[in-house]
């Protein structure tokens, strides 16, 4: 079986090329037609969460995708993915107006955590660091105005911090990454969810 | 925030890496923070602010500039999304400015005047990214030799007419493949050729590509512009004029955004490209006196 990878918008490329590394098959998961494919595990890639929850609702995948999460399929989603799978999304702050909820999310929802969207501030605010997560010991984490988890449910285990504040997390088959692993040249987080 | 470690290799790395999460996505010129907010709800994935898009800078003539700082704050604070904003070529003192509100891209653009007619800004002095306008390789890999972290195509702004875009894409492609079919011992002439280091000239006739991600900008104004953009090999859209010199901004927005996820899908396009009002009024550029595309290169 293949992992799909949702190709909406954002760095998709990149996460097919980290699965190909670690010689997993995957295919870019476009439209509500492309749900007809074989897949048992997905992966949201980053980009623009607005945009990509936008689409996804537009293109029907919303409700299709988060019905197969809810049932099991490993699921990894980074950064924006990692927003798209949060029960609730929190802003930056910054925002004066209020914008409708269709451009808050939250969108997928499975994953019982609250997520703070931009948390580190605008692009001067992005940073590259190393740090343990889980069993695995200096991971690079390339953290692009980045989201992280402001709170988690019971269920949801935390597997990494970064001054604090948790930047990636599980729950179930489902793992949340506030950072970028598909950008640094370790593959051992896409190794062990090919495994999942 | 956490360590921010801001060595310059590292803050080149993270720079070239937003531009990564922008590809497949649409950016937008917004003059005011509705529209700035239309553009999101529509499914941009980052807007430039600017007080005048390019139809009407054409159209006004005179010198035109940085946009007011107070402008641009207001649309940061209207929208979530990453925020462009744009400097005159070569006018390093704007782009401080920028760099100072904390934008999150600085476009140091034709379409404004530039503000010198040597030398383009040293864009490996400052933390904040920057995309720059590209005719050819040569200007492609000169900006990037200069910092730049984003390319996009010069095209001709202001204009609702696609070709120019087209044609610059067309050739950066053919140089690159052409760099590709090169023997190792000929790339140092194609350096001096192109004008351009040959380390960079090194990295296309290895990867095949640029070393940043490469987006079509110039004269986009319909579902089918920005598909054939992509189809073309851009890995995403700038959309200036196009959307809201149009009859229904909204709807085109987010018909340009269909049409650039769905880019091989001709059905979809053709969904999209139905009823959406008036397309911006083109002009062609042999009617027009100014290039904007023959500035800095």
């Amino acid at each position: 079986m293949a992992t799909a990878v949702l190709a909406l918008q954002g760095a998709f490329e990149e996460h097919e090329r980290a699965l190909a590394d670690v010689g997993e098959a995957s295919f870019e998961l476009r439209s509500a037609a492309d749900l007809a494919r074989p897949f048992d595990r997905l992966v949201l890639p980053g980009g623009e969460s607005t945009v990509q929850g936008k689409l996804l609702r537009e293109e029907g995948l919303l409700s299709p995708l988060r019905e197969r999460i809810a049932a099991g399929m490993p699921v990894l989603g980074t950064c924006a993915g990692l927003i798209l799978l949060a029960r609730a999304v929190e802003g930056d702050g910054s925002r004066k107006s209020a914008p409708d909820a269709a451009q808050t999310g939250p969108w997928i929802g499975t994953l019982d955590v609250v997520v703070k969207r931009n948390a580190y501030g605008r692009q001067l605010g992005s940073f590259h660091t190393e740090g343990q997560l889980g069993d695995l010991a200096h991971v690079p984490m390339t953290f692009i105005r980045a989201p992280f988890v402001a709170s988690a449910g019971p269920a949801v285990d935390v597997l990494a911090t970064v001054d604090g504040r948790a930047v990636a997390v599980r729950q179930g088959a489902q793992i949340g990454l506030a950072f970028h692993p598909e950008l640094d040249a370790d593959r051992r987080i896409h190794k062990s969810f090919a495994k999942l | 925030m956490a360590e921010t470690p801001q060595n310059p290799e590292e803050r080149a790395r993270l720079n070239r890496e937003l531009a990564q999460m922008l590809k497949g996505g649409v950016i937008m010129d917004v003059t005011t923070p509705e529209q700035a907010r239309i553009a999101e709800e529509a499914g941009a994935a980052a807007v430039m602010a600017l007080e005048r898009i390019p139809a009407d800078i054409r159209a006004a003539g005179g010198v035109s500039r940085m946009s007011d700082p107070k402008m641009i704050k207001g649309i940061q604070e209207a929208v979530s999304i990453p925020v462009m904003a744009k400097c005159r070529i070569g006018h390093f003192v704007e782009a401080q400015v920028l760099q100072a509100i904390d934008i999150d891209y600085i476009d140091e653009s034709e379409v404004l005047s530039p503000a010198d007619d040597v030398y383009h800004i040293d864009k490996t002095a400052f933390a904040v990214p920057f995309v720059c306008g590209a005719r050819n390789l040569g200007e492609a890999l000169r900006r990037i030799a200069e910092g730049a972290s984003m390319i996009r195509t010069k095209g001709e702004p202001g204009t609702g007419d696609v070709v120019q875009a087209v044609s610059h894409m067309r050739l950066i492609n053919a140089e690159i493949r052409h760099v590709q079919s090169l023997r190792a011992d000929e790339l140092f002439e194609e350096a001096k050729r192109l004008e351009v280091p040959v380390g960079l000239v090194r990295y296309v006739h290895q990867h095949g590509k640029l070393p940043v991600v490469n987006f079509a900008a110039g004269g986009v104004a319909t579902p089918a512009d920005a598909a054939l953009m992509m189809q073309l090999g851009a890995e995403g859209v700038f959309v200036g004029s196009g959307i809201f010199k149009s009859g229904n901004p909204a709807k085109r927005a987010r018909a340009i955004v269909g049409a650039v996820t769905n880019y091989r899908d001709p059905q979809v396009i053709a969904e999209l490209s139905e009823d959406l009002g008036e397309a911006m009024v083109g002009i062609n550029k042999d009617e027009i006196d100014l290039l904007m595309a023959e500035r800095g290169k």
